[in-house]
């Protein structure tokens, strides 16, 4: 576990900018010709600074990038599954599932089904292709747990900074 | 322990129409825009399309409803908010959307949808992700979440991760 140390460390590093780009437009992003500029201009800076900014939460792994989140099985087939494996065998049946270019999300969570991951396939004959495959390799069974119904409205999420809205960069 | 249960696709709300073009424009939105100074002009070049025509199309897949957010995706994990647990619930079945709703207005809930209940093992049928900076504030905020929404009679668990083997986008290929 490597919970409960450097919360706060990133706050500190970001510059008020960084805060802004990361923070303000996680959703609404300007659908025009030049959207870096408009940004550029709510937040009174130059194009060239919120692209090279941007740029840069990227490298440094606070953006994962500039674009859409898609609903859940509005194209594709897509399912959340679990299964329970031994603590002897986790970190080959984990390394296994990642080897599928179809499997974008893999975690260790504390409970006896202690492996979780997302599968997204272009299609639900793929899919299930998939999850027989990892039930075959790994001797394990899988638990499917498709979505059936979304009741989320993502607005992203406030990061919760302390934003001076008026100030320079 | 019955677990071999197959996987259906779930009856949803009627799926959005999409044509080649459209298919083709979201292959190459899903890894993001380019940071450039004319995003949509860059990708209408690729698709031999016109900015206009890429504009007019994410849009309308915004509109409905295909795209559910477009904008900056941040990391949570490397801004700072370490821990996550999927909270699952087991809620009446005739009450579920009302909770559903309710739960899914919070902004450190990232996910909440319904899911089918694999019994006799598996009793959840409402998932939602929750953030925080450690466990403490995860477990806070659950604590906000049953209170606000009145889930104290309503079995759940809370299962944090303990270990990312894999995140990123999903590619729909």
């Amino acid at each position: 576990m490597q919970l409960n140390t450097e919360n706060k460390l990133n706050k500190q590093q970001l510059s008020a900018l960084e805060k802004h780009l990361l923070n303000d437009f996680q959703h609404d992003f300007p659908l025009l010709s030049r959207p870096y500029k408009k940004i550029a201009d709510k937040l009174g800076t130059t194009e060239e600074l919120v692209i090279e900014t941007l740029k840069q939460l990227q490298e440094r792994g606070y953006v994962s990038r500039v674009g859409a989140v898609f609903r859940a099985n509005s194209i594709g087939a897509s399912t959340l599954a679990a299964m329970s494996i031994p603590e002897e065998e986790l970190d080959a049946v984990a390394e296994m599932i990642n080897e599928y270019s179809e499997v974008n999300h893999n975690y260790q969570r504390e409970h006896h089904y202690n492996l979780w991951f997302v599968l997204t396939a272009s299609d639900e004959h793929t899919l299930n292709a998939i999850l027989d495959d990892i039930e075959h390799r790994s001797g394990h069974c899988v638990m499917y747990l498709p979505m059936l119904e979304d009741f989320h409205i993502d607005l992203g999420f406030d990061l919760g900074f302390d934003l001076e809205h008026d100030s320079g960069y | 322990m019955d677990m071999k249960v197959k996987y259906r696709l779930p009856s949803l709300p009627q799926q959005a129409v999409l044509d080649d073009t459209d298919q083709a424009l979201i292959t190459l939105i899903q890894t993001g825009l380019p940071l450039s100074p004319t995003p949509y002009a860059d990708i209408a070049k690729e698709l031999q399309l016109n900015e206009e025509d890429v504009i007019q199309r994410i849009q309308k897949l915004n509109d409905d409803n295909v795209i559910k957010r477009f904008g900056v995706v941040v990391r949570h994990h490397e801004l700072g908010y370490k821990a996550n647990a999927m909270t699952v619930w087991n809620i009446p079945d005739d009450a579920v959307s009302e909770l559903g709703a309710c739960m899914g207005q919070f902004d450190f809930v990232t996910l909440c949808y319904r899911r089918p209940r694999r019994l006799p093992d598996w009793p959840y049928n409402l998932f939602t992700m929750i953030h925080g900076k450690d466990r403490d504030d995860v477990l806070a905020n659950i604590e906000l979440l049953a209170k606000r929404c009145n889930l104290d009679e309503n079995e759940h668990k809370v299962l944090f991760s303990t270990r990312r083997f894999k995140q990123r986008g999903a590619i729909y290929r």
